[in-house]
């Protein structure tokens, strides 16, 4: 067998596959959504071949009895729930990891490689499974309910399902590794000699962290919170299981859409909406990366 | 960062802080804390999944004798085997021309490509891929999902082939040249056996990836294929049993020994690098 003698047909053969598949099926598919958008509903599912911005329309109002357009804020709300539990489970993710992550690169090794397995393991574990456990630990009678009332402290129900909380509890867990191993990462290279320098130079510890440590962090740090924020603005899995369908998310919001409404333009226009909101956190990423980089170059 | 920290003051270790253990510690609980509740409540006798009423297997009996959970098991790892194959074929292909293809128009652009289905939000992916079939009139069931997660595999497959490729030095291929071997051979005798730990860690990455999807194969799944992540995504919504608690315990059971097996080849990997 012989391969291709041109590099430059080697490469397309070696490539092509691959990009073909995504393009057709992934790129395509997002074009799609996108013309989706843009057209009528169809009541049976799917949709009319009639240009219309209803979908848009209708994320900001709904239409009154005598055809008058109303401000209909619930929509914008379930945008801002999911912004806003996003950003509390980035920085749930980020309280919760960065000292670990610290921690990981003071131990030696074998150590470190033990607690970097036991950290990426839970990531690689079905994410149904995992958040459906909290259901267990949450619930009305769950493992946390359950010993409280055998001691006479509580009375009925905490309540913790189905609220913002749960949701939170949930997407932290979920998304927790992909802050945690970025985070490790920039650290691990961390010059150990730089912190006996600054503690010769009379910082304190604190002064350390936050002169030392945090900066070359960073990098780290805004990866991490890239990575949890996005899965978890378009999370579906655990705004439906621990929020229970009522707390609606911009993942459940578009699932409704295409599966019980039957309203794809307006599923796509807010699975639209989404992209845009992860294309703006990816934006963000990139341009403070570049100016990283700027700064780097200048000294 | 191996040595051991100096001690300067009394009481004063260099880069510590106080209460990192305890945190540490609180971390790895919070971690694994609901996968053990899960696991023990599989063992639970009770007829509700809730109530602790003595150790048992029966649930584990149940679960393994009912047909519909045979047939989602069966359904999920064919889906898995066909799109791992697949995707793992093409991530190879291009990670070889990535890594190795040196300088070329297009290429940062393909590498944004293959990895592109990590970073759009899974709902995204799914609703559009859905759209895809409906309007090119694709019968939604096993071939569907197949070829969805074929796609979103590429990315998990490509990423530790090509780290494997990066890490490999170039001195034996190049001495197989200079024994007169042509590429094919090069490949086929030198670089392939090299790269076979990469391919088959990717390899692992997809299949554990595919079988524990759930989004995107409920949206193209159909009303005729169920895998295991819908199965058990419908039984806890009708309700919480302990059969739930059974096959969630199963599939982690799954996942944990792919991972496992797959962070000890990806370290033998590791140890062979260096010749």
């Amino acid at each position: 067998m012989n391969l291709p003698r041109s590099i430059a047909a080697r490469r397309a053969l070696g490539l092509a596959p691959a990009l073909i598949t995504v393009a057709i099926f992934m790129v395509l598919p997002m074009l799609i959504l996108l013309v989706f958008s843009f057209l009528e509903a169809d009541p049976y599912g799917g949709v009319e071949p009639r240009f219309s911005v209803e979908a848009y329309i209708q994320l900001l109002y709904e239409i009154d009895f005598d055809d008058a357009l109303v401000f209909n804020p619930i929509y914008l709300g379930i945008i801002w729930r999911s912004i806003f539990l996003a950003l509390v489970a980035t920085v749930g993710c980020l309280i919760l990891g960065f000292p670990v992550a610290y921690f990981i690169t003071r131990q030696d090794p074998r150590m470190q490689n033990l607690m970097l397995y036991l950290i990426t393991l839970p990531f690689w574990t079905n994410q149904l499974v995992r958040v459906y456990s909290w259901i267990l630990i949450l619930a009305k009678d769950g493992v946390i309910e359950q010993p409280l009332k055998a001691v006479g402290i509580l009375d009925g129900s905490l309540g913790m399902m189905y609220s913002n909380g749960a949701i939170a509890i949930g997407l932290v867990y979920s998304y927790l590794p992909l802050m945690v191993l970025p985070i490790y990462a920039s650290l691990e290279k961390l010059d150990f000699r730089l912190i006996e320098a600054a503690h010769d130079l009379y910082a304190d510890r604190m002064k350390v962290m936050r002169e030392i440590i945090t900066p070359l962090a960073m990098p780290g740090i805004i990866a991490g919170c890239i990575l949890v924020f996005v899965p978890s603005l378009g999370a579906f899995i655990a705004p439906d299981l621990l929020g229970g369908g009522k707390k609606l998310m911009l993942g459940s919001l578009i699932h409704l859409q295409f599966a019980s409404s039957r309203n794809w333009p307006f599923g796509s226009a807010i699975a639209i909406c989404l992209l845009m909101l992860v294309m703006v956190a990816l934006m963000v990423q990139a341009r403070s990366a570049a100016k990283r980089r700027a700064m780097e170059a200048g000294r | 960062m191996s040595e051991k920290t100096p001690k300067k003051r009394k009481g004063f270790v260099l880069g510590y802080y106080p209460g990192m253990n305890m945190w540490t510690l609180f971390f790895f609980v919070y971690l694994y804390m609901p996968m053990v509740v899960l696991v023990a409540y599989s063992f639970n006798d009770g007829n509700r999944a809730q109530i602790w009423q003595g150790f048992s297997t029966r649930w584990f009996y149940r679960a393994f004798i009912n047909d519909d959970i045979q047939n989602a098991a069966l359904n999920s790892l064919i889906i898995a085997v066909c799109a791992t194959v697949v995707a793992t074929v093409l991530a190879t292909l291009a990670a070889l021309v990535l890594a190795r293809g040196g300088e070329f128009r297009g290429r940062s652009a393909s590498l944004g490509m293959v990895t592109l289905p990590l970073i759009v939000p899974e709902i995204a992916t799914a609703v559009a891929t859905l759209s895809f079939f409906a309007i090119i009139g694709f019968q939604l069931g096993m071939l569907s999902i197949i070829i969805a997660h074929t796609v979103f595999c590429i990315p998990f497959a490509f990423l530790p082939i090509r780290a494997r490729l990066e890490g490999m030095d170039t001195d034996l291929e190049q001495a197989a040249g200079d024994l007169y071997a042509n590429a094919w051979e090069t490949f086929r005798f030198v670089t392939l056996p090299i790269l076979a730990p990469g391919i088959v860690a990717g390899a692992m990455l997809a299949f554990i990836i595919s079988v524990d999807d759930f989004i995107i194969t409920l949206m193209v799944s159909g009303a005729g294929a169920t895998t295991l992540p819908l199965y058990i995504y419908g039984m806890i919504r009708q309700g919480i049993t302990p059969e739930v608690n059974v096959i969630s315990t199963v599939m982690l059971a799954i996942s944990i020994a792919f991972i496992t097996a797959y962070w000890f080849i990806s370290a033998r990997g590791d140890t062979v690098k260096g010749h």
